[in-house]
This record gives C-alpha cells, sequence and structure tokens, in this order.
C-alpha cells in the first residue's frame, strides 16, 4: 500500500494517479496511518504549512527514522522542499533526507509558472508543470540527477529517495509514479 | 514552454487545498498568518468586519499595501478587486501578486457584467451561492470557487446554505434528461459542456473553497466535514482575542477535520471569537452582490 501524505496540498492528484496504475493508496495524517503504508508521496503544496503540520503530528521524525532505513519517499515541488538537507535563504529546517539544497519560488510568483515536456533518463518524455517551482541549486555526490530544465536538475534520486520540483501528477503523468512504484518493489524483493 | 494555461492556473488553487488562507491588513499580520501555517494571505486595507461598520465604498487594497505584504512573505499573496472592475484586475495582475479574488466584499464596479477571466494570465477566484453562479465564473474563467457566506459576521449560516445547494444542485443534474439539462444550461447561461462535465465529476469542476463566517476552528471543520477543499478566514482571526491561537488552531482544523478529539485540543481555551451579527439583522447582504 503506497501512503500520500494528506496534510494540506494536491494529494487528490498523487491519488488519483495511483488509482490510474491501479495502486492501493491510503490517506497519510498521523504516525499510525504512516505505520501502515510501504512508500510515501509527499505532494505539492506549501512547505512552510506542511512542514509545520508534520512537526505538530511528530511525523517528521517518524519520517526520518523510516527514511534512513530504506522506506521509499517520493516528494513533488514543496515535497521536493521537504525532503532536502538546505532551503537557501529560508529560516524553515527541512526533513534533511536528501543530499540537495534548494531554494523556493525560484522561478518567480504565479505569472512565471510553466507547463513543459522534460525528458527523464530512462523514460523519456513527461509532462510536466512547474507551479511556483523551487530550484535544485546543489546536488551531493550519492544523489543522482534524472532530469534537468534549462541545465538545472529537477527529479533527482538518491537511493530510496526521489524528489521532482515540477508536478507529474497535475498533468495526469503516471510514468514518474511507476518508477517510484517500482522503487517500493525493489526494496521489498532485495534483488541480492 | 507554455504559461498562464487554465491547468496552471487550477493547479495552484489545487496546491492550496486542505489549507486556510487568510485576510491580513498589514506586513506584520501577514507574518503572524504565515507563521501559522497559511497556505496564502489576502492583502487587504480593512476586513470585512470593518468594512461593515465603517461603510462607504469598498475598494481595491493601496498597491503599497499589497507590495508590503508581498515582501513580508513566501506563501503566495492574493488581493481582491471589484465586481466588474477591469482596470482594478489589471493592476492587481501588474503588481505580480499570485491570486486575485473578485469579490463581494468590495462595492461592485458593474452591475450586469464580471470580469472576462479568461483575458488575464493570473488565476481568479469567485464566490458563488449556487452551481449557476459557480458555473458562470469558470465560464468567464475562475480558475477557483469559494462560498459566499456572510463576510464579516462570524455567523457560518450562509457559507452552510451555498455548500449545501451547490451540492444539491449537482445531485439534481443525475436526474435530469438530456433536453432538461439543456434547458438548465441555457437557464443559467453556461455552455451544456460545463454542466455534462460537472454532472460527470459530481463536484464542481474546480477547487472549492468555504468563505464567509468563519470564526472559529470549529466552523472551519464544519465547512472541510461538508466537502469544502479549504477554507479562506476574513475577520475571524484578526477580530479574534487571540489571534496567533486562533490561527494556528483552524489550520490544524482545517487539516484534521475529521478527528473531534483534536479538534476539541484545539479548540481548548482559545479565548474570545469575534464578536458575531445575526443574518437577519443586516442592513445590506454581500452575498447578494454579483449576478
Amino acid at each position: 500500500m503506497v501512503g500520500v501524505l494528506a496534510l494540506q496540498g494536491d494529494f487528490r492528484e498523487h491519488f488519483a494517479v495511483l488509482c490510474k496504475l491501479g495502486v492501493d493508496a491510503k490517506e497519510v495524517r498521523t504516525k499510525e496511518d504512516l505505520s501502515r503504508v510501504d512508500g510515501l508521496i509527499m505532494p505539492g503544496g506549501e512547505s512552510t504549512t506542511i512542514n509545520k503540520l508534520l512537526r505538530r503530528q511528530g511525523l517528521d521524525e517518524e519520517i526520518k527514522r523510516k527514511a534512513r532505513i530504506g522506506f521509499p519517499v517520493f516528494g513533488t515541488c514543496a515535497g521536493a522542499i521537504l525532503l532536502s538537507k538546505e532551503i537557501i535563504g529560508d529560516s524553515q529546517q527541512p526533513l534533511g533526507l536528501l543530499d540537495i539544497s534548494v531554494k523556493r519560488n525560484a522561478y518567480g510568483a504565479q505569472l512565471d509558472s510553466f507547463e513543459e515536456d522534460i525528458d527523464v533518463k530512462g523514460i523519456g518524455l513527461v509532462k510536466a508543470a512547474f507551479i511556483r517551482a523551487p530550484l535544485i541549486t546543489r546536488v551531493g555526490k550519492g544523489a543522482e540527477v534524472l532530469a534537468r530544465y534549462q541545465g538545472n536538475p529537477v527529479l533527482v534520486r538518491q537511493g530510496n529517495l526521489l524528489a521532482s520540483t515540477f508536478h507529474p501528477e497535475i498533468e495526469g503523468e503516471t510514468k514518474i509514479h511507476e518508477l517510484f512504484l517500482k522503487m517500493i518493489k525493489e526494496r521489498r524483493t532485495p534483488s541480492e | 514552454m507554455e504559461k498562464s494555461t487554465f491547468r496552471l492556473k487550477s493547479g495552484l488553487a489545487e496546491m492550496l487545498k486542505g489549507g486556510v488562507i487568510m485576510d491580513v491588513v498589514t506586513a506584520e499580520q501577514a507574518k503572524i498568518a504565515e507563521d501559522a501555517g497559511a497556505v496564502a494571505v489576502m492583502a487587504l486595507e480593512r476586513v470585512p468586519a470593518d468594512i461593515r461598520k465603517e461603510g462607504g465604498v469598498a475598494r481595491m487594497s493601496d498597491p503599497k499595501l499589497i507590495r508590503e505584504i508581498k515582501a513580508a512573505v513566501t506563501i503566495p499573496v492574493m488581493a481582491k478587486c471589484r465586481i466588474g472592475h477591469i482596470a482594478e484586475a489589471k493592476i492587481l495582475e501588474a503588481l505580480n501578486i499570485d491570486y486575485i479574488d473578485e469579490s463581494e466584499v468590495l462595492t461592485p464596479a458593474d452591475d450586469k457584467h464580471h470580469v472576462e477571466k479568461s483575458l488575464f494570465k493570473i488565476p481568479f477566484v469567485c464566490g458563488a451561492t449556487n452551481l449557476g453562479e459557480a458555473l458562470r465564473r469558470i465560464n468567464e474563467g475562475a480558475a477557483m470557487i469559494r462560498t459566499k457566506g456572510e463576510a464579516g459576521t462570524g455567523n457560518i449560516v450562509e457559507a452552510v446554505r451555498h455548500v449545501r445547494r451547490v451540492k444539491e444542485d449537482i445531485t439534481a443534474l443525475d436526474s435530469l434528461s438530456k433536453a432538461q439539462l439543456l434547458a438548465y444550461a441555457k437557464k443559467e447561461r453556461v455552455p451544456l459542456e460545463l454542466v455534462l462535465e460537472t454532472k460527470k465529476l459530481g463536484r464542481v469542476p474546480v477547487v472549492n473553497f468555504a468563505a464567509g463566517g468563519v470564526a472559529t476552528p470549529a466552523d472551519a471543520a464544519l465547512m472541510m466535514q461538508l466537502g469544502c477543499d479549504g477554507v479562506f478566514v476574513g475577520s475571524g482571526i484578526f477580530k479574534s482575542s487571540n489571534p496567533r491561537r486562533y490561527a494556528r488552531a483552524i489550520v490544524e482544523a482545517v487539516t484534521h477535520f475529521n478527528d473531534a478529539k483534536l479538534l476539541a485540543k484545539v479548540s481548548e481555551g482559545l479565548g474570545e471569537a469575534m464578536r458575531g451579527l445575526e443574518i437577519s439583522s443586516l442592513p445590506t447582504r454581500l452575498q447578494d452582490r454579483g449576478w
């Protein structure tokens, strides 16, 4: 079962994609919910809001603990910001799991939001919506860039962690979610 | 690269779901709202309760105030233009804010026409008291809808009426024949396709928030339980006795709207909510503005 963090944001759109792929999904709002899922999607939304709500539920520590022992987590936009090590010029503390630095709203306000097809390594073209999107300004050695736009990383994977600065779910795009489902499956059945 | 598409306009509204959008009149209040966990702020000169009290013509806020509020926070900033006031809308778009609320809380500028919102790059949210009104606004280009509960009253009854009415109207579509659906579309002055899409989805085809009269965490949870995607709070926070606590409690109530134990906890010892008004005692009903 795949969990979708449902504290705030576009969790309904992630649900719709999982439903399209015929996957069982569960809304995650508490630690108890989290204990019942095999992987977690952190949706788009307002990172400042989701971050506070995570802490008020003690979900931040629980996600960190699980992710460090291989629990798969996929963050889109706000979710990617929360997974990062560092948010440039911002007082909020992210979870610090994925070795990237990000800058929020780096493209500007809503009028600078855009849609574009992105070429993803091993997958090909995917539809992507960048809505008040963040920019990944640094990628650590352990993380692999799977897609770039105008030279900047927009999709990054580090082991059991996946982060996109864009929203595949808003476009009804399923390919990135399929990659995440593969990551969950790999964890359940180790190849060695 | 494509910009300002309807998908991007409605997409930002999707990101606001499950969140609280708070009215603020100063940069300092905006900061309090952001710290409490607001997903966006509505930059205003006066909250609706004061607009009601002071009377006169209520207009778009001073661009200077909007800029100051925009500079103070990292979350999206919205601002209101008068119904049908194309020039105010253009000014707000030029200020590069994130969303415009074409709002009945301000004095209408046009008694027949709303802003043709599809001609703008910036997304709009509009109020609706029933499905026909919601679909007219969406047809004009609104990318988000909200109820038109009586702003500034701290009385939730009208917002409840609107969200229930929209639901009933959608349910009623199910029993209509093709000819009756066409007649409904004609009567409501909206394209048949929009009616059919609503019928198929079983909900308004864009994000639908509660607005007007939300004064307590329980009010916010009620609107979520009735199926709203999120909540606007106007006077309810900064007219309460303890804005920081009210703001935080309402944010938690919207996220955990189905968790009664948690609602009890966040509602405890908040201090006095804003003083409310009985709807029947109002000289002006703001929800009657808009056509």
